[in-house]
């Protein structure tokens, strides 16, 4: 034997059942109990960035899209920094941006959406500068523990090329499902990023 | 849409928050897996189609997964803890009352203050407020079955509500799940962020519950199972049970290993 070391084991994770939105977005479920809701829109009037909106479906192995997924997005804001008091990176803190957010996909057509802005670059380890990229967090009926991705730009070609991350991927084929694709609709801006749980084009996801 | 946080406090304010570290250095323990339920669980049917089937991505922490969110006492209602009284249309929902609190803390038992921790749940019939909950039982109409609550200075957290009955689901034939309230929590950093489920003690239906079944490891399930606390009870009215949740430890680092450049 020896010496005890006594930490505490963290508590198991459970899946979030069908029914996830009554607990986490009343609001989307067509259920008003709450005074304040936690939304998909992250901005306000005054937050400094370009808006962005973010869509995609989560899809599950056999194709279809899973219409009972709630996502969570967690960003630095446009100078990239997190409003956390753990960053103590040279940019601005923006009072208007919390940047976090949470979503459900809608029931008919699996579809998720955020408003945003898009985020600045954030300095990594061995300070190596991070591609901008926006931290997924995916839970779900079937999802027994939930599952960390990150979102990047496919306008940030450079960038991304030198990420540390996305450079962890071995199979460089794989790195493309982490892209989101930037398009113009009616004048915004939408990136389209779709999580594939699990077969082709498989998205990575991340034990951190 | 979110009402906009607070600006965040200043370096002065964060020191009197001891889960806001004021280190550079910081990243949480390797998440142990053996203690959570795999991705990929047959007994749970749903899991077969939405499980990631290759291998997830080892990442040292950086900043984007030590920081997450923070909320405010601003952003909560004053019956947001109260399942009894938070939907009540003209008299209490029906059902056994009960307390459930506890304490948030991580695997190095320091405490997760000013934490959000959010709950949901069947009413006492086994059937959810939600439209795709077809179960024949009632609907409560003085019951909704959520709620929420920030864990005070040092970590704790407490509801009270009425407890919530079994109910059939389509996994087999003849599956029932468990009495549960289910929880999402935060702590400090964006991968402390968990969901799970609570289940009440001398409960049958929890070693034939294929979700629960799920987690590999018999002390890990135990650990969801939240005692009868009649210390905590209040005498000719409310039951108890207690519920700590664990998050992940952080580590200080001890030799320089900085996650951010100067
Ligand atoms: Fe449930």
């Amino acid at each position: 034997m020896t010496q005890a070391l006594g930490y505490l084991k963290e508590t198991a994770s459970q899946t979030a059942g069908p029914y996830v939105h009554i607990g986490l977005i009343p609001h989307m479920a067509g259920f008003d109990i709450f005074q304040n809701n936690f939304g998909n829109v992250l901005v306000g009037a005054d937050t400094k960035g370009e808006r962005i909106t973010i869509e995609g479906r989560v899809i599950d192995g056999t194709g279809v899209p899973v219409s009972d997924a709630l996502l969570e997005i967690w960003q630095a804001n446009a100078d990239g920094r997190y409003n956390h008091a753990a960053d103590r990176q040279k940019g601005a803190l923006d009072p208007d941006f919390r940047g976090w957010g949470r979503t459900g996909a809608e029931f008919k057509t699996g579809l998720y959406t955020f408003e945003t802005i898009k985020p600045g670059a954030v300095t990594g380890r061995h300070k190596r500068m991070m591609a901008p990229h926006i931290n997924f967090w995916i839970v779900a009926r079937g999802i027994n523990i939930g599952l960390h991705t990150r979102m990047y730009f496919s306008d940030e070609q450079a960038a991304n090329e030198a990420d540390p991350v996305l450079n962890l991927i071995e199979q460089k084929t794989r790195r493309s499902t982490l892209i989101a694709n930037r398009s113009e609709r009616g004048g915004n801006v939408v990136y389209t990023f779709d999580i594939v749980l699990q077969g082709d084009g498989e998205t990575v996801f991340f034990d951190i | 849409m979110n009402i906009q946080p607070k600006p965040f406090p200043d370096e002065a304010e964060s020191a009197r928050h001891p889960f806001l570290p004021a280190i550079d250095a910081v990243e949480f323990y390797q998440r142990d897996r053996a203690m959570h339920p795999p991705a990929y669980a047959p007994g749970y049917k749903t899991s077969i189609s939405r499980s990631p089937r290759r291998a997830l991505l080892a990442l040292q922490n950086s900043l984007s997964e030590i920081t997450g969110p923070v909320f405010g006492h601003n952003e909560i209602g004053l019956l947001d803890n109260d399942l009894i009284r938070n939907y009540a249309k003209d008299r209490d929902p029906i059902g056994e009352r009960i307390i459930v609190h506890g304490q948030v803390l991580d695997e190095n038992r320091r405490p997760a203050p000013h934490t959000l921790v959010e709950f949901w749940q069947a009413n006492a019939a086994g059937r959810y407020r939600h439209k795709n909950d077809t179960y024949l039982a009632p609907i409560d109409p003085n019951f909704g079955g959520c709620g929420r609550a920030l864990t005070d200075e040092n970590g704790y957290y407490y509801f009270r509500t009425v407890k919530p009955g079994p109910y059939p689901w389509r996994n087999y034939v003849n599956s029932w799940r468990p009495a549960h309230i289910h929880f999402s929590v935060f702590g400090s950093g964006f991968v402390q962020r968990l969901i799970t489920q609570m289940y009440f003690e001398g409960d049958p239906l929890i070693k034939i519950c294929p979700i629960v079944n799920t987690i590999p490891d018999q002390s890990a399930i135990e650990r969801l199972i939240a005692p009868l606390d009649i210390n905590a009870s209040v005498p000719a009215d409310t039951l108890a049970y207690r519920f700590d949740i664990v998050l992940r430890g952080r580590r200080s680092t001890l030799f320089e290993n900085r996650l951010e450049g100067n």
